[in-house]
């Protein structure tokens, strides 16, 4: 079953990443990389189960707390712009 | 299974690379190397290697993109497109091509008789139990075999800070008419100011927790320096940095990525001083091991200072420059 | 008791990774990037907890448990507040959500009032 768990975190990674590669607006590539960052750190604490590694929920820990702060950075970033320059066009 | 996992996230991996490559707006790009970063660490973690996923998924997906998304405020959102230049391509191409004939020389991956494993990491991994004594065999290495390359990097780390402080610091004077504009638009959100209040002390209490466990798990002074920044981040993020200059002196924290520097460089004099060669620690206590685990505290202390230090410097000077940026 | 503990692992993990199936295809095939919040929400806070509290009746020691509590704790309170915030900033954005028809056809037996 844990295998089982980790095809499909897999699986999922894969579709957010072809979000983010997709995503028209900036808030669909946030949602994707936000995504991938949970699903990170559930692969890494059913990795840790897989290959008996008690030190695997530190980085588990650390990859919640990092995935948290970098999107309310990225929201500032948003704040701080405005709307008017993130339509630029190229 | 774990042959499908490495190749699952490799192949992510050579995606993500590609449209960074190829796409133009710099904020999805920052975006993507984000998951870089997490994709990476995955792979380090599979690949059985604690500490440095601990280290990539700290730094490469969490301050990287803040810092580069401060640096694009600053500067602008989209790259301008220029002409392909086949020249350049042609040479990357050979220059890649002699690369890859290169490597068909080298042992396979992961064989024992690769030199990097012949030499000097097997008497480390073999005489780090008596000799040492911690569990965590990276941290020997980093902090006691090898602790004067440890000091080179952290030396590297001030440098950095310092160089920022040159090209993008302010006379004290200036910075105070800058406007705080993320003040008015924060104000608005109670729910993140609420939940952030909660986090950050719990935040600063694993920074702790990992800077002093990291003789026994993966951990040490770089990881601890940079989770520890990263909740005084949250903070300046969401209450301004005004508020940030206020809670923490700014003089205070530039004292402090200097003394970490010294720290560890005194720990050295010291060690000279007992008899020892410079960063030989087995003269601070009386059995060899006491001693080692002395003088790792101590310099791991001095790196966590350090670090911490220098990436809240980094982050001040980068929102100061834009509060002046906007202002003007 | 290890057998009940088994399946109990098995079912939360089991259902944890068919949510978040449904969840991810969501995110991909929604129309829109509000409808793509709420599809990634499910993923993001539930499917995970799920999993988590599927792992716990197979950790080895107290100490693996309370650590796997722990994160638990953290994705329930950071996930919907990261998901609060990114919708908000959206909005503030001006992102418009796509709006489906709110006028309702009359029926064809209508007798003339609309």
């Amino acid at each position: 079953m844990i295998i089982a768990t980790v095809i499909a975190l897999m699986v999922v990674m894969l579709l957010a990443l072809a979000r983010a590669l997709i995503g028209p607006s900036i808030f669909d590539r946030i949602l994707a990389v936000n995504l991938f960052g949970t699903k990170t750190v559930l692969l890494i604490a059913v990795l840790g189960f897989l290959f008996e590694q008690p030190d695997f929920m530190d980085i588990a820990l650390v990859y919640a707390l990092i995935n948290f702060i970098s999107v309310i950075g990225v929201l500032h970033y948003f704040e701080y712009n405005g709307p008017e320059r993130n339509q630029g066009s190229p | 299974m774990e042959l499908f996992i490495d190749m699952m996230l490799l192949s992510m991996l050579a995606v993500t690379a590609l449209a960074i490559a190829y796409l133009k707006d710099l904020f999805a790009v920052v975006m993507l190397a984000g998951i870089y970063g997490l994709l990476s660490a995955s792979l380090f973690a599979t690949m059985d290697a604690v500490d440095v996923a601990f280290t990539e998924a700290a730094v490469g997906a969490g301050i990287f993109p803040l810092l580069m998304l401060v640096a694009l405020s600053i500067t602008g959102r989209y790259e301008r497109s220029r002409r392909v230049s086949w020249v350049a391509l042609a040479l990357v191409s050979i220059v890649g091509i002699l690369l890859i004939i290169g490597t068909v020389d080298m042992p396979p991956f992961g064989s024992p008789d690769a030199p990097a494993h012949t030499h000097v990491a097997p008497r480390y991994i073999e005489q780090s139990g008596e000799e040492i004594g911690i569990p965590n065999i990276v941290t020997s290495v980093l902090a006691s075999y090898r602790a004067f390359d440890t000091f080179g990097e952290v030396a590297v780390v001030f440098v950095a800070g310092v160089s920022v402080l040159a090209l993008l610091g302010m006379a004290p004077g200036d910075s105070r008419h800058g406007t705080d504009r993320s003040l008015n638009s924060m104000r608005q959100h109670k729910v993140l100011r609420v939940v952030s209040k909660i986090l950050i002390p719990p935040i600063m209490l694993f920074a702790l927790y990992v800077q002093f466990h990291g003789e026994y798990g993966p951990g040490g002074g770089f990881q601890a320096g940079v989770i520890f920044a990263a909740a005084i981040i949250l903070y300046s993020i969401l209450f301004g940095v005004g508020a940030t200059k206020k809670a923490i002196n700014q003089g205070l924290v530039r004292f402090l990525a200097a003394f970490g520097l010294l720290l560890y460089g005194i720990t050295g004099v010291l060690s000279l001083l007992t008899g020892e060669n410079y960063l030989g620690y087995n003269g601070f206590a009386e059995t060899a091991t006491n001693a080692q685990h002395i003088g790792i505290l101590v310099i791991e202390l001095g790196v966590g200072i350090t670090v911490a230090a220098i990436m809240i410097v980094i982050f001040v000077t980068f929102s100061d420059r834009l509060n002046i940026q906007e202002k003007r | 008791m290890m057998w009940f503990l088994d399946i109990a692992s098995a079912l939360f993990l089991g259902i944890g990774s068919l949510l978040m199936l449904t969840g991810a295809v969501g995110v991909l095939r929604f129309p829109d990037f509000y409808t793509r919040m709420h599809a990634a929400g499910v993923t993001e806070t539930l499917a995970a907890a799920l999993i988590l509290v599927g792992l716990m009746p197979q950790a080895a020691s107290g100490l693996m448990f309370s650590k796997l509590f722990l994160i638990l704790l953290l994705i329930l309170l950071t996930s919907p507040t990261s998901g609060h915030a990114l919708a908000k900033a959206a909005i503030h954005s001006r992102l418009k959500p796509q709006l489906g028809q709110t006028t309702v056809e009359p029926l064809a037996t209508d007798t003339g009032v609309s």
